[in-house]
Order: structure tokens, then sequence, then C-alpha cells
């Protein structure tokens, strides 16, 4: 493991040297204790001290709206061409929770059959990451899923330890990086601060919903009939805001969009959500998922007990968002404790 | 690495001939420009109309007929709709083939029993037809076929065939029908009690409406059908075929993906989904 530290006045430089090379995105204040992922050219512009953003890091790799191909229909035959825009970008202070979502992510999309788009602009990524030192709210529980410590997924990862940030550096492109810029080694005093702060972590972050998450997968396959969903889809207003905010959630839609010419188009891949009503409807007018219970019983199921069948980890980092946003009130922390106490863990 | 050489590939091809063959449904025979589609019996296609979409259809030909594949439409939605309006000679996209196929393999020595209602006869045909390209590695084979009324019966000339064929028992029946239809009249469930069948060594394909696979699976276990000899190839919106986009997930305590751990299942597998 290789450690390398930067003064905090520093970072302005830092950042200020990655955007010399590539485009710079980091949170940015939105006002209301809302945050967002965009843009940056200096320190100033970023809220280091954040809570998790409105959208997670992953609209820059799984854009909301993607252009597959574009089509051209005024020869005797349509011509298609596929062409993708993938620049070079550096993602800065992911949480976490947030690494370890674009780890859920990457292993869906090289799942095979493969999904290049994704692989591609995540070649182009780089990755630096950044220590909660506290909790962001009630909302959390990446305690529960030990997403709240660094388990790999980034190229350089960031600790405050007082008036100075200790860098992790996970990849050669990361080292490459702060050679470049100089940045001294760490020491021993400076890798005692680490110490210091994982230690009164370990005080502060504790499984937030009480049930062993070794547990959890065990419990999901008690309830699937549980009457605990029709509570649940009797709150949800099927707006489909915790899918689209949900830092592993990748559904999505196809849909063909054709210029004014009436000649030319292009085919949209775009962020869709199981919440809502249609989404497992067929032309015929069959719907396999026609009540709410049965879809957010699906979205619960496609965090703790799905993808522990099929990759062995939660598709839940436990950032909080999905409770965060929720209109209705639909709090993920409240439905793992039902899910407990019903299937008596 | 590109999407060209991705599954997201489109495969350019030709209509080389086109019929209505009811009100709603119309036949296409498809060449493709790179060959052979080089499916097994019960995957499907995804057509691309380029500014409509793209749809998912169950191929109906056996890869036994080479040359051109054949697909069954039901003028249902926006981009089947505009589908029917596709002649032969007209250029047609696809991607694909895309599914786990129907166990031709394993059902190899048994005998079979094949369900269609409507338009299930179409993915099935696939299957019947490549298991008359290779009869004799097959036991008994018996076809049951419902529709709503004759008129609504899908490839008839073919039908004749399998039912004058001495080694096909075949039997249909009619939901309604004009005085002049000689044949039977009566829900597709009435037909199974009378097959004369070893259930242990009986693999039943079924293939139709959700409403029909929970009346038909209730006789096919009267009749002491193992419940993984019961083959289903079950409907979903797939809309990318790789097991990514997510509208095909079956409802069910296992996280099955249409597209891509079906549309093929055996009854065990799926039994818990409430619709299937």
């Amino acid at each position: 493991m290789k450690y390398h530290v930067l003064e905090k006045e520093q970072l302005d430089c830092f950042i200020k040297s990655l955007a010399k090379k590539m485009k710079v995105v980091a949170p940015v204040s939105k006002g209301s204790g809302n945050y967002a992922f965009q843009e940056v050219k200096s320190a100033q512009d970023i809220a280091v001290d954040y809570i998790p953003t409105i959208l997670p890091p992953k609209k820059y790799f799984m854009p909301v709206r993607e252009k597959m191909l574009d089509f051209d229909l005024s020869g005797k035959e349509p011509k298609e061409t596929a062409g993708l825009d993938a620049c070079e970008m550096a993602i800065f202070a992911v949480h976490t929770c947030d690494l370890a979502g674009i780890q859920c992510l990457n292993i869906v999309f090289n799942e095979r059959p493969r999904d290049y788009n994704y692989l591609l602009r995540k070649e182009n990524l780089f990755i630096i990451g950044l220590e909660c030192n506290k909790y962001c709210d009630s909302f959390a529980s990446c305690a529960l899923v030990n997403s709240h410590l660094p388990n790999g997924g980034y190229d350089l990862f960031f600790t405050d330890i007082g008036n100075k940030y200790l860098i992790n550096v996970n990849t050669q492109k990361g080292e490459d990086f702060v050679e470049s810029i100089g940045l001294p080694k760490a020491g021993a005093s400076e890798m005692a601060a680490l110490e210091k702060v994982r230690e009164s972590k370990k005080a502060s972050f504790k499984n937030e919903v009480d049930v062993d998450a070794k547990k959890i997968p065990e419990m999901f396959e008690k309830v699937y009939n549980s009457k605990l969903w029709e509570k649940v889809g009797e709150k949800c207003v099927s707006c489909g805001n915790c899918t689209n905010v949900c830092p592993t959630c990748y559904c999505f839609d196809m849909d063909d969009f054709i210029n004014l010419d009436l000649k030319t188009g292009s085919r949209i891949r775009s962020w869709d959500s199981c919440q809502f009503e249609t989404f497992a409807t067929v032309a015929g007018g069959e719907n396999f998922r026609e009540e709410r219970s049965m879809r957010q019983r699906h979205r619960v199921y496609r965090k703790f007990k799905f993808p522990v069948d099929k990759f062995n980890r939660f598709f839940c980092t436990g950032c909080g968002r999905c409770s965060r946003t929720c209109m209705a009130g639909i709090n993920l922390k409240e439905i793992l404790k039902e899910v407990a106490e019903e299937s008596k863990f | 690495m590109d999407i060209k050489n991705s599954n997201w590939r489109i495969r350019r091809g030709k209509i080389i001939n086109a019929r209505q063959m009811t009100a709603s449904e119309k036949w296409f025979d498809i060449q493709l420009e790179d060959g052979e589609l080089d499916h097994e019996p019960g995957q499907f296609v995804q057509v691309e109309l380029f500014g409509i979409g793209e749809v998912p259809i169950s191929v109906c030909s056996s890869p036994t007929k080479k040359g051109s594949f054949e697909l069954t439409v039901r003028a249902a939605g926006r981009v089947t709709r505009e589908m029917h309006k596709l002649e032969k000679g007209d250029f047609i996209a696809i991607r694909g083939p895309f599914g786990k196929p129907f166990p031709v393999r394993t059902m190899v020595g048994n005998d079979l029993l094949f369900v269609a209602g409507g338009l299930g006869i179409a993915p099935l045909r696939s299957l019947i037809n490549y298991v008359m390209d290779n009869r004799r590695e097959f036991g008994k084979v018996d076809i049951l076929l419902g529709c709503k009324s004759p008129k609504d019966m899908l490839f008839s000339d073919e039908i004749g065939k399998w039912s004058k064929r001495l080694d096909v028992n075949f039997a249909c029946t009619v939901d309604k029908a004009e005085p002049d239809w000689k044949g039977n009249v009566g829900l597709i469930t009435s037909l199974i009690p009378g097959v004369n069948l070893n259930p242990e060594r009986t693999y039943a394909v079924v293939v139709g409406p959700p409403i029909m696979y929970k009346f038909v699976i209730a006789e096919l276990l009267k009749k002491n059908i193992p419940e993984r000899h019961i083959v289903l190839s079950l409907e979903r919106h797939m809309k990318c075929g790789m097991g990514k986009c997510g509208h095909c997930q079956i409802d069910h305590p296992k996280n099955y993906y249409c597209c891509k751990d079906g549309p093929t299942f055996t009854y065990d597998e799926v039994k818990e989904a409430k619709k299937l």
C-alpha cells in the first residue's frame, strides 16, 4: 500500500493540475443541503464536506440518456452508425458508498454479454475517493453493508487527517499522477493519524439496522409472500425516484427518436425504473408486475437477495439516497427491520 | 472493442416472402446478408425498425430449414403494427438470436406432448418442425392445438400435413366455431385427459397466453407428468436481450431474466411466479 500526503491548502493546485489533463467533476453545493456532481475548475467550487449527491456518479458512465446509434432512412436501405463519446474524466471526492456502487455496476456490465459502451466510458475514468469521517445523516446504512470503509474501486483515495489529506494510491494511473505533481510520501505520523481516524470511526459507525448482514439473504427467503410488501406498496406513488438515485440501479429503456427531416434519427438508451406501472407490460396489455407492492418488493430483493445469489454481494451500498428522496417516506432501514422481525431473526 | 462487435450489432436482411395469415398475424420469411441466423428452437430475435423501435419476436422456423428464417408477428403494439406494412423485397434488420432454447437434447429419446394456444404455435413450431425433421430421435409425439376460432388458425396448411402423418397424434379445438366446423369445440384443456401417455418419459412443451398455462399445467399434473418435464416459453418485454435492461425479469423469488435465463423454463423453475 502506497500513501502520499497533500496539504489541504494545496488541494486547489491538485484540482487545477488534474483539470489540465482531463475534465474534473466533483460534488458541488446546490443549496438546501443538496449536492450534485458537476464539472469544477478549482477547489473553491467543491463542497468537500457533502452528504450523498442527488444523483450518484453513475450518471457519468451510464448516462441518463445515451445515443446507441444514428440511422439514416433517406437511401433505399436504412444505414446506421454507432459512435461513442467517452472523454477522459476524473471524478473527485467519491464517498465509499458510491465506490461500492461503481463496483456493483462494473460487475453487471462486465458480465457477458458485456456492455461495451459502459466499459469504454469506465476505462476513461480516473476515480478519486474520499473517506467519510462522520455520518452524513440518519438515512445512511453504510456500516450495515460495510461500505463505510474503502474496499478498492478507486485510483486514489483521500482521507482527511486534520490539516492534510492522506492519499492511498491504488493504481498505476494514480501513481503516475501523484508522481507527476510531486506529492511527498506519507510518514509515520500521518499513518498514525489514519489509524486514529479509523479507530474513531469504529466507535461512531455501527450497524444501523441491528440485523446481522450475513443473515439478510436468508431473511429474504422467508418474506417473499409477506403482507409487509402491501404496506410498502400502499405508500408508494410509483414515481421512480428511488431507482433513479440508486447507485446500483441500472435498468434502461430503448427508444427511437426521429429528427424533423423525418429521415435521420437516433436510438437512445435512457434510465428506466421498475417502479413505473408499465415497466413489465407487454404489447398485448398483460402487466407482469402490476401491483405497486410487487414492484417495491422487486426493488428491495434486487438489493438484498438477487445480487447475493448472482454476484455474492449486496447491491445496497447504504448511501440512503432512496429513503432520503422518497416523497412517500418509504425508508429502507425500516423495511429491513420489518423483514428481520417477520422472518424472526 | 466497439458496439458493432457486441450484441447490439445489427444484422441486415431482406424479406424474401410475406403473407397475411389472419386479420392480426402476418408471416415473414427473412434472409440475412451475413448468412444463417444460427438459432435453436425456442430462441427469439429483436426486430429493428429504425425510427420506430425494436421488438422481440420468437423465431417460428426450425434451424433445420436453411437459408432463411421465419417470424410470425401479431400486430399488438407500435412496432408490430408498423411491421405489418412490410412486404416481400423490403429491407429488415435484426439483433440476435437470443435466449435459452427448448431443451432439445434433453428431450431426445422421450415422448413429446406439444400444447399450443393461439399465437403460442409460433415459437412451438420451431420445435415441432425440428422434431419432424429429426423424427426418429424422439418417441411418441402428440400435438394439441387450440385457438379462438377456425379463422384464427395459424399455419393451417402445415397443420393439415401434421394431422395426416402417421407418426404424430394430432388434435385441435376452437373456443367458438361456425356451423360448418367439423372439429372439436371447447378449451384446450379438454383435449388433455384423452391423451395416452407415460408420464415418466414424456416431456410436455406448452406455449400460450398466461391464462392458459394455469389450466393446462393443472391438467398435465393430473396426468402425473413431473414438474421438470413441463417446459414453457414465457412472454415478457425483452428490450435488450442481454439480461441487462430489466424489463423482462420474472416476478419470482429467484431473479430470472426472461431473455437470458428463458424464455423457455421448466415448470419447476418458475412455478412460484404469480403469473406465468
